[in-house]
């Protein structure tokens, strides 16, 4: 059985079919990269999965290990192991982030009946995961990506997907707006976890990415459709062609449908 | 509206949890407002004859000021006129002896009552380190560690009390910080008040606990008008907390309270509230206290500092400017507040930092939460008079809104007069975001949980100023009453 299976999966929103009946299988293990151009539903397909609730879901069916993951609360889809590292992370003042990462790692912990971890525990667990992403220690007690900046900003979202060690990982264009040293820290950081009983879904507009974080599968999205799908060359292609060349061939595939 | 906002929505339903109501005989005066009552309540009190003077210049200053229909109008609220003849200035439950009295000798009912709001006042049980003047409507019922607090010469009484066992402080003090002239509220309140906490700290002595006034409205169709004085003489300090609410009910009741603080020489003074009067109901807006309050410090001394805290969730009406006025040299006046209007409640409320002294400086920090129709506005002055050398001020005033039913409002007013005054002011207006919520629970964290962390990170500043078990009474009660407003 896939960890992850979307069928036929038809998505509004405010009245905009967004998706058009999308179909993907992730298997423990892999990473699957998400390409196309902008406003073909790779964002939307990330927040579905998510379970932002202003997404409509109108057809269609996702599977989490067997479980109707469409049903879920955001909150319990995170508990049952999904995770998004957001494209603009998300600034809340007054928290500190040892405080917010704390009450998250402890929320899934008591969803899956844990005990839940004291600040005393909690300390010697993050700062192993602080190097990991290079990060300052200073970086616990500033508010959540209050006054960060945007490298910074994606480097804790990483820093939090390390700490909750998700099941499904998805990556929404966590490449924008880094430079190359971030892109390697926070690639590394993926690497890093790449495990065979975890999925990755990265989702971006360059190929540039890829070269760090190297996929199983590529898939290329266009008009809320999966319409071509290959290994790791299939991203160097788009790099030179652009997706001009696959939207044809989508446009062509559509009315043969 | 979006699929978001409605989320919020239906995060800000919450149910009123001290609502009850407490079965006791009570000796109410007749509803109304005339010299009759004034004697009445005086004679009730066995008040000296410069305390029936008093209120007598005061309630004959009100008279003049409701026929220039003189009720303060400037603030950002609304409301039906108030029918001043249509209150019980006086209900006090009934006891046979007069007086203070044991706590053995309280009813019991009521001994229950402060039980369930958290307070209670039982030798076996009582709050360790807290000394506790439990006001039931218009009397004080019982007072705890009086004794405790007598040995280092510390006066904490009910003020009744201390008209009777120390009116020469009484007669000092009383009105030199806020006079019966003050405002049209004030002088209602001078005229009518009926108890209060009073305290004094002597030179030198650091109070070693605090002392917490916990003000309960229990009947219906009664105003509560009290009056605190706190005097912290020289080197002194007092920590001092008061905590109020009322039973659910469909009438508006009024609740206009007078507090005078006066710090002296290197003294200080720590003033935190957290004010849970009934709101209203939360659908129709109907019922609900006006909490119409004039507080107000004076610096005194020189180096002398008083700090107000408030976190205000309840009331229908808030209207209240806890202020400083920084009279002696390098005296320091601060104001934290968090004040929170959901559903229907309306809040007006700010400081003013009046700087006379040299070198004086003050703080001022304020955060307004408005939730479904709730209305929040800051009022805050700043005033620096010619003789204030070198004076300082900072604001920050921030808002946040939660829906989009709701609005907040902000008016600052700065004068300087001296030219080598410093003033700061920051502002800020900001939504809770159904992105900061969803953030928070896609890391596994429930919408409900979501919406208090972004709460109580906005009022950080705040709740760290308040002693240990208030800021955590405090969070609970912000959590309580914005149960629900994310759905």
């Amino acid at each position: 059985m896939a960890m992850l299976e979307i069928r036929n999966l038809h998505v509004k929103i405010e009245n905009r079919e967004i998706l058009k009946g999308l179909n993907l299988k992730v298997n423990a293990g892999e990473v699957h990269s998400i390409m196309g151009p902008n406003g073909s539903g790779k964002s939307t397909l990330a927040q579905v999965l998510a379970r932002r609730e202003s997404y409509l879901v109108t057809e269609g069916e996702v599977l989490l290990d067997g479980k109707d993951l469409l049903a879920m609360k955001p909150e319990d889809a995170a508990c049952e192991g999904v995770f998004m590292a957001f494209q603009y992370p998300i600034e809340i003042a007054g928290i500190s982030n040892a405080y917010f990462l704390r009450a998250a790692l402890n929320a899934v912990r008591k969803y899956h009946g844990r005990k839940e971890m004291d600040a005393m525990d909690f300390l010697p667990f993050y700062k192993g995961k602080m190097k990991l992403l290079e990060v300052d220690e200073s970086f616990m007690t500033r508010s959540v990506n209050e006054g960060f900046s945007g490298g910074e900003k994606k480097r804790n979202e990483i820093l939090q997907m390390a700490l909750l060690e998700p099941k499904l990982a998805i990556l929404d264009e966590t490449d924008s707006g880094l430079d190359i040293d971030a892109l390697r820290i926070v690639a590394n950081g993926v690497n890093a976890m790449r495990s065979p009983d975890r999925a990755t879904i990265v989702i971006t507009h360059y190929q540039r990415l890829l070269d760090y974080i190297v996929p199983d599968f590529v898939h290329v999205l266009v008009d809320g459709r999966i319409v071509k799908s290959g290994g790791k060359e299939l991203a160097l292609t788009l790099e030179e062609q652009g997706y001009v060349g696959v939207e044809t061939e989508a446009r062509a595939l559509a009315v043969a449908v | 509206m979006s699929t978001d906002t409605r989320t919020i929505d239906t995060l800000i339903e919450a149910e009123y949890k001290w609502g009850f109501v407490t079965e006791v005989e009570s000796d109410s005066a007749p509803k109304g407002l005339n010299e009759e009552i004034i004697r009445l309540i005086s004679t009730k009190k066995n008040e000296p004859e410069f305390m029936l003077e008093w209120r007598m210049k005061a309630f004959r200053h009100w008279l003049k000021l409701e026929k220039q229909q003189a009720e303060p109008k400037w603030a950002n609220i609304k409301y039906d006129a108030i029918d001043y003849q249509d209150i019980i200035y006086y209900s006090a439950p009934k006891s046979k002896k007069a007086g203070p009295k044991s706590l053995n000798e309280v009813d019991p009912e009521i001994l229950l009552a402060y039980e369930k709001l958290g307070i209670p006042l039982n030798e076996q049980k009582r709050l360790a380190g807290v000394a506790v003047d439990a006001v039931f409507d218009s009397v004080s019922v019982a007072t705890t560690f009086q004794a405790e607090l007598a040995e280092i010469g510390i006066i904490f009484c009910p003020f009744s009390e201390a008209v009777q066992r120390h009116p020469e402080l009484v007669r000092k003090y009383l009105g030199s910080v806020v006079p019966y002239s003050d405002n049209f509220f004030a002088a209602l309140n001078a005229a009518v008040f009926s108890d209060g906490s009073f305290i004094y700290i002597p030179k030198g002595v650091r109070c070693p606990m605090e002392l917490m006034t916990y003000f309960r409205i229990n009947a219906a169709d009664s105003g509560q008008f009290e009056r605190t004085l706190i005097i912290a003489d020289e080197g002194s300090y007092v920590s001092y907390l008061e905590g109020c609410t009322a039973p659910t009910r469909d009438k508006n009741q009024l609740h206009a309270a007078v507090v005078e603080l006066v710090a002296h020489d290197n003294a200080e003074i720590k003033y935190s509230t957290v004010q849970n009067w009934y709101p209203g109901d939360p659908v129709t807006g109907k019922g609900g206290i006006y909490n119409f309050v004039t507080k107000r410090g004076k610096c005194e001394g020189v180096n002398s500092k008083i700090s107000w805290t408030q976190v205000e969730t309840g009331a229908a009406i808030t209207w209240k400017y806890p202020s400083v006025i920084l009279q002696g040299d390098n005296s320091v006046g601060e104001f934290y507040s968090v004040a929170l209007s959901n559903h229907w409640q309306q809040a007006d409320t700010g400081t003013k930092m009046i700087h006379i002294g040299k070198n004086t400086r003050s703080t001022i920090i304020a955060k307004g939460i408005s939730a479904g129709h709730g209305q929040n506005t800051y009022r805050g002055g700043v005033k620096i008079l010619k003789s204030a050398v070198g004076a300082r001020n900072y604001t920050q005033c921030d808002s946040l809104l939660i829906g989009d039913k709701c609005g907040a409002h902000t008016f600052p007013y700065i004068e300087a007069k001296n030219s080598t005054a410093r003033i700061e002011h920051e502002a800020s207006t900001s939504k809770v975001g159904d992105d900061q919520i969803f953030y928070l629970q896609q890391r596994g964290i429930p919408k409900e949980d979501a919406l208090s962390m972004i709460i109580n990170g906005f009022c950080k500043q705040v709740f760290r100023k308040l002693p240990m078990e208030f800021a955590v009474e405090a969070q609970k009660l912000l959590s309580v009453s914005l149960e629900g407003s994310v759905g």
